[in-house]
């Protein structure tokens, strides 16, 4: 393997993979956000709020995520009349596509509340928010925390597709390294340990919080 | 206490239904119930499972509400849904699970809606909660989480919880139905005393020695009406109506 030609494009790729690492703490905020706000909304008892929230999510479940990105990237510039820095489209797609997904999330882990606690919280004089911030949204956290991690490891995997509007992060940097030097195995090895060096801490902290959270 | 307090607490924690109903989809849980509760009484509901006295005092705590019929407890009118809110926060309502937030700590649970919803100083919630920890004798177990605790020890917080807020009445949801039998005796007492201060009082229970001894008044239901109801001493040692000697020979079989 050559690891001269790694040795000489590293500075690029680690330039790249910095991107990828603000474009996927971003991304992860973002579907954070919206997971939770989608996922509260999927349990009220309103009808059509939560058969609004529910349309959200089965629409970017159903929908492959370039597809996601390529329509807010063109689509802000061809409907809304303005372009969208790269950086901008991309955090955005991917927050919405993956906010999908984290909205069931914390939708099961809503649901997993006993109705008891939120009744106790109504005649202890909690408003509907103060009892989802208070009493319902801590008790998810067990619930929700390991599936959360796992969407978390898909997101940063998936900041690599961003490479379809043209965005340059881990992939796309590689990409360009391999079409001028012809050699794609060393590279592309390189790309994929950079990738599996974020995303394998977060599966052990998962692990090791799994047992701790098992009661004793 | 003087005239006129006597007379805004008998304002305030009086409840009264009038022909009240409820159904849950095609079963009707309630038909035309009439009942009154003066302020400072302990009224005790008693009845099969599926009689409806759970719904009755649910529907008195603002969790469910009628389909028709007049609920007023208090000063509040809950069967308009405009002014239903204004009861929270100032009744408390004891459950048969407890649910406790097993999330906080005993006085977690008990400050939760003083620094929330009264936006009291952390300090002053603290002193008021631990006032109401010792009122039910859980003061020394303040630090615990509910998985820590007995069952007697999680209902007498739930209760520490309720009375936090400084509620005008009290609603006991079948309080010692999930507790094992040698751990009855410990809330029934916190609730004995309570009634001795003169708090009013609507209960849901089994214990017929509760009902016995500390009720003003005992209300037989069954079946969605209220079948027969009277002193401790007339509903529970001379019974009138045939289904309530029906159940108490079954009650007091048991």
């Amino acid at each position: 393997m050559n690891l001269e030609l790694i040795w000489d494009n590293l500075p690029q790729l680690l330039k790249a993979f910095l991107v990828t690492l603000e474009l996927s703490a971003v991304s992860i905020a973002g579907s954070t956000a919206i997971g939770l706000v989608v996922g509260a909304l999927r349990t009220s008892r309103v009808p059509v709020v939560s058969q609004l929230a529910r349309a959200y999510v089965e629409i970017f479940r159903g929908s492959p995520l370039p597809i996601t990105l390529l329509f807010v990237y063109f689509g802000a510039a061809l409907y809304l009349g303005y372009s969208v820095e790269l950086f901008v489209a991309s955090a955005v797609g991917l927050s919405i596509y993956h906010g999908a997904y984290v909205a069931e999330i914390f939708r099961s882990g809503i649901e997993a509340v006993p109705t008891g606690q939120r009744e106790a919280a109504q005649t202890l004089g909690l408003s509907p928010m103060q009892t989802f911030r208070y009493v319902v949204l801590p008790q998810t956290r067990r619930i929700v925390f390991p599936p959360l991690i796992g969407q978390y490891i898909s997101l940063i995997k998936d900041t690599s597709i961003a490479f379809v509007i043209g965005m340059v992060e881990l992939m796309k940097a590689g990409q360009a390294i391999v079409d001028r030097t012809a050699e794609p195995v060393p590279v592309y090895l390189t790309i994929a340990a950079l990738y599996f060096v974020i995303c394998y801490p977060l599966s052990l902290w998962v692990r090791r919080n799994e047992r701790k959270i098992v009661p004793a | 206490m003087t005239a006129t307090t006597a007379k805004e607490q008998s304002i305030a924690s009086s409840i009264q239904l009038r022909a009240v109903t409820k159904a849950f989809g095609s079963v009707q849980v309630l038909k035309n119930i009439d009942l009154d509760v003066a302020s400072g009484k302990v009224v005790v509901l008693i009845g099969a499972s599926g009689s409806g006295k759970s719904t009755v005092l649910r529907i008195m705590s603002g969790l469910e509400t009628a389909d028709s019929g007049e609920v007023v407890v208090g000063d509040v009118p809950m069967h308009d849904p405009k002014r239903a809110p204004e009861i929270r926060g100032h009744v408390g309502m004891v459950f048969q699970q407890f649910n406790l937030f097993p999330h906080l700590n005993a006085l977690g649970n008990v400050t939760l809606a003083l620094r929330k919803s009264l936006k009291m100083s952390k300090a002053e919630a603290r002193e008021v909660g631990l006032r109401c920890l010792e009122r039910v004798g859980m003061q020394d177990r303040c630090a615990n989480y509910p998985s820590q605790l007995s069952g007697g020890q999680q209902q007498r917080v739930a209760i520490a919880r309720a009375l936090a807020v400084n509620p005008r009445i009290m609603f006991f949801d079948e309080a010692t139905s999930a507790l094992d039998p040698e751990l009855v005796g410990e809330v029934t007492s916190v609730m004995r005393s309570l009634a001795a201060d003169g708090m009013t009082m609507v209960v849901v229970t089994h214990e017929m020695g509760f009902a016995h001894r500390t009720a003003d008044r005992v209300v037989f239901m069954d079946d969605g009406v209220i079948a027969e109801q009277g002193s401790p001493e007339q509903v529970l040692k001379d019974p009138q109506h045939p289904r309530t000697q029906q159940f108490l020979a079954r009650v007091l079989e048991a």
